[in-house]
């Protein structure tokens, strides 16, 4: 039987440079194969060049789709778009990985499922708007009839996702082509999407062509699955074979791309702690609805009663969803948002006065979470990173402060041999590993003691991500450095923390060493989140 | 691909893959890629490292009208700030009975070259005219022999007078050469709207940037405060201050400017709200940076773009500005050259239609540059556009 959907020799050009380099891979009915790949493999691009929706770009090769027994067979690429129109959608259809961007804030989601109805399968207004409801049933949304009504922005992320997927279900297409549909998501509603996904694609018998960059995903998901490298197809073949021997160096390479524990292990001795909390609460003002809102701010408590302590060369780890208050507490640990309770860190507190908090500035830095908005793209290197002793060494003569630099930048890997005129560079020519170097670089200038990492790694390929970790250890090792590591990966906290806390809604759940919290966790949230990661 | 919108991204490919640098992690030191067969990646020499400035600066000359616009501007406006040596009723220089004078510096009574009044010397009278250029004397006229204010006394036609070989684009009503009419008057103009956007920029950027920065209370006190400014009627008090001052550049620049800054202000702040918020500003926060270096040094670069992309249409706004009072009989004082008052003047002379017609075309070519030149600009700035 001929394949639902076979590619053959697809490259995409922009501008004269190719960064799709003829792929080939076949997709057959009722199969889920995975296409897998760092960011700026092509892997998107391939799949939106397969729809037509390439813009700008040259698409050649070939793309032959074959609806069913006796059908047609078509090739996608030469398609005009009058008839690529009736098969997106319908026949072939894609869900993407944002969904609040990919959904219209101006329509209600009832009203975006029935327009697809309406225009793909000729209903009118009044059944497409049954058949809407009845959509998103299917995908699990509680209480349909009145979440139809809503818009993007009333529903919660997973959700909307859901949204998307009935919208994209709506046309009963034989092919969804499903761009990192979870990656937006929080891990525990990942499972619920995934699982979602493998009963309409075995209740409807349709193919799906995941592309993402999760390996947990293929492994928990796909039937086969194609490495993608640079714009070019290195290995492909069935999931149990590729992850029981992969033959592709890169292959090898994403697989054990799992950040590796490498810690210093021993007791603390005991010692006064760098940063210790007690009765921490920190909140935010919002807006009271009404005249009432005229005189008086409401509050919203970010982070409740929050306790814990971080030893002299040891790692907290606090792991949370988005909106369980983790990245609040790592403002409120800065100094940068004003929290009541108790702070102390190496002693002394954070008050009004900057004055006297500069001398606490100097002992807790901060990496963050994206290497893209985190360092000033107006300015060069010397500049970022020199800022700090600029601060607090005011004296230093710009000699001295160069060989600070420089010495910095060897720290975190980054030296004038890699990089000619390395000091000279600015922040965009160096890719997203680089710039988190370049931010720990910047933090460590000043010889810190603790240094809060928000989601250092999140926005990183997983192998760039191993490499920071492994970089993050080093210098703990090296210079005795406390981390307040906050991250949402259970992977990280495991390669990195020596003691847990585990937020949800502004409060510490469970707390403890790295050892009880993840491998006999007490609470069933905190197990939830254990079992997604793994 | 991450992110949410892919088609965007691959026109602007991240710079790992751009090739100035060896993407991390990759391409092995024999310069082979790392798959079986693949073809060898050249590894890229590494440039010397270009700031955000220079490639907007390569971007904008990449622009042909927009550069061609700048040069003619540049060119224009040299020749007019030394409009004194291409445009003067006094000679540059006199050879006279074997001694040289310069009327230009010195000021020589007319009895030096065998007049008759102890007067100034007028060379364009024809009498003097003779003298200094009869026998072994000569003397250097500039390439139009007319000041901003000289009257063309000797032109045997009434005023305003066609153009003619002696006035080349004719005169006004009041018998001035219209060439050295435009030509002091443009450069006026020109520093006029240079004055006018440097003072407008400064105020608009230092206010927009207190606004956004420090945000809340300060921010809605000063929004308010900008609301009520914006409400006063500026012609009527311009016209009640032009009665009550005597009328001047420098009183019309102080007006002009008080409610020229509001616009760019609201930008500005707008540029600063977004940009606090980046994790930049945070790092510089979190290392004790004080308040005052972090708007200068992390923000304010950051803000610029779109105060250098509204630069020359502030400029062009303040020129047309200058002329529409001039026009009215609001502007500068009266005799100063000036393109309003030509296009004035033009009006209530139609048959004199030399005077409207060219005096429009400066202002079309001026206005015209400057918005080509403010094309240019934005494209360049355009963080969306493709860096080739």
């Amino acid at each position: 039987m001929k394949p639902l959907l076979e590619v053959h020799g697809l490259s995409v050009a922009f501008g004269g440079k190719e960064v799709v380099h003829g792929i080939d891979f076949a997709v057959a009915a009722g199969e889920k194969l995975a296409l897998v790949g760092e960011s700026g493999s092509g892997k998107t691009v391939s799949a939106l060049a397969l729809l037509g929706l390439v813009q700008n770009g040259a698409v050649t090769g070939s793309a032959i789709f074959t609806a069913g027994e006796g059908e047609q067979p078509r090739d996608l690429l030469t398609l005009p778009e009058r008839e690529l129109l009736s098969i997106r959608g319908r026949e072939i259809a894609m869900i993407f990985q944002e969904p609040m961007t990919a959904l219209n804030p101006l329509y209600t989601v009832g009203d975006q499922v029935a327009e697809v109805l309406q225009l793909k399968e000729g209903l009118n207004a009044r059944e497409a708007w049954n058949a809407a409801v009845e959509a998103l049933r299917a995908t699990g949304i509680p209480d349909p009839e009145r979440r139809a009504l809503a818009y993007p922005h009333q529903l919660s992320g997973g959700q909307r996702q859901r949204a998307m997927i009935a919208m994209a279900l709506s046309g009963r297409p034989r092919l969804l082509l499903a761009d990192e549909p979870t990656t937006a998501l929080d891990v525990t509603l990942r499972t619920q999407i995934l699982d979602l996904l493998s009963d309409i694609q075995q209740h409807n018998g349709m193919a799906m062509l995941l592309i993402t960059h999760d390996l947990n995903l293929v492994r928990k998901f796909a039937d086969r699955v194609a490495v993608m490298e640079n714009g070019y197809l290195v290995e492909h073949g069935p999931v149990a074979d590729i992850f029981a021997s992969p033959q592709h160096p890169y292959t090898r390479k994403l697989i054990d791309s799992r950040p590796v524990r490498d810690v210093e292990e021993e007791p603390a001795a005991a010692q006064a702690p760098v940063m210790q909390a007690r009765g921490m609460q920190v909140s935010y003002p919002i807006h009271l609805p009404g005249i009432k809102g005229w005189f008086r701010k409401g509050e919203f408590v970010a982070v409740r009663d929050a306790a814990f302590s971080i030893a002299p060369g040891r790692t907290l780890g606090v792991v949370g969803e988005s909106g369980s208050g983790k990245s609040t507490l790592a403002l409120a640990a800065l100094g940068l948002m004003p929290h009541r309770g108790e702070l102390e860190v190496v002693g002394s507190r954070w008050g009004p006065d900057a004055s006297r908090n500069k001398a606490i500035r100097r002992v807790v830095q901060v990496v963050f979470q994206d290497p893209f908005s985190s360092l000033s793209p107006r300015m060069t290197v010397e500049e970022i990173v020199g800022e700090g002793l600029l601060v607090h060494e005011p004296g230093l003569a710009l000699a001295g402060r160069r060989e600070r630099v420089i010495h910095a930048l060897q720290d975190v890997g980054l030296s004038e041999r890699q990089f000619p005129a390395l000091l000279q560079r600015y922040p965009h020519e160096f890719s997203g590993g680089q710039r988190q170097r370049l931010a720990i670089a910047r933090a460590l200038i000043v010889n810190p003691t603790l240094l809060i990492l928000d989601e250092p790694t999140s926005a990183l390929d997983v192998t760039i991500q191993k490499q920071v970790l492994k970089l993050l250890q080093r210098l703990q090792r090296e210079k005795r450095l406390s981390f307040l590591l906050i991250t949402h990966d259970v992977d990280v906290i495991r390669a990195m923390a020596h003691d847990v806390v585990v937020m949800k809604d502004g409060d510490i759940l469970e707390a403890g060493t790295v050892r009880q919290v993840l491998d006999a966790p007490r609470q069933e949230y905190t197990r939830t989140l254990v079992a997604a990661a793994s | 691909m991450s992110g949410p919108t892919p088609v965007l991204n691959l026109t602007d490919p991240p710079e790992a893959a751009s090739g100035r640098l060896p993407p991390e992690g990759a391409p092995p030191v024999d310069g082979r890629s790392p798959i079986h067969g693949g073809p060898p990646i050249a590894v890229p020499a590494p440039s010397i490292s270009q700031n955000p400035a220079a490639r907007a600066w390569r971007r904008f000359r990449r622009n042909r009208l927009g550069f061609v616009s700048l040069l003619i501007f540049c060119t224009l406006v040299a020749l007019s700030l030394i409009a004194e040596v291409v445009s003067n009723d006094k000679p540059l220089l006199v050879r006279y009975d074997g001694q040289f004078y310069f009327p230009m510096v010195n000021e020589y009574p007319e009895k030096t070259f065998g007049g008759d009044f102890p007067g100034p010397t007028d060379y364009l009278d024809p009498l003097v005219r003779a003298r200094i250029t009869e026998g072994d004397n000569w003397a250097l006229y500039t390439l139009n022999p007319y000041g901003a204010k000289t009257i063309a006394y000797y032109t045997p036609l009434p005023f305003p007078s066609p153009p003619s070989r002696e006035n080349w684009l004719g005169t006004d009503e009041r018998g001035r050469d219209l060439l050295a009419q435009l030509l002091y008057g443009f450069r006026l103009s020109v520093l006029f709207g240079l004055a006018l956007m440097a003072i407008g920029t400064a105020v608009g950027v230092i206010t927009g940037a207190i606004q956004g920065y420090f945000g809340g209370r300060t921010d809605l006190a000063f929004q308010r405060f900008i609301e009520i400014w914006e409400a006063m009627p500026e012609l009527y008090l311009l016209i009640i201050f032009s009665a009550i001052f005597a009328p001047s550049v420098a009183l019309l620049l102080i007006l002009l400017s008080l409610f020229g800054w509001t616009n760019l202000s609201n930008y500005v702040r707008a540029e600063f709200l977004r940009n606090r918020q980046m994790d930049y500003v945070r790092a510089a926060r979190a290392l004790g940076v004080g308040n005052g270096r972090i708007m200068w040094r992390h923000i304010l670069p950051n803000s610029l773009t779109p105060v250098v992309t509204f630069l020359p249409f502030r400029m062009s706004a303040a020129i047309l500005a200058l002329t529409s009072l001039d026009f009215l009989g609001l502007g500068v004082p009266p005799g100063t050259p000036s393109l309003g008052e030509l296009l004035a003047q033009g009006k209530q002379n139609i048959d004199a239609w030399w005077i409207s017609i060219i005096t429009f075309l400066v202002l079309v070519v001026t206005l015209l540059l400057l918005t080509l030149m403010g094309d240019a600009l934005r494209d360049a700035l355009d963080p969306r556009k493709a860096d080739v």
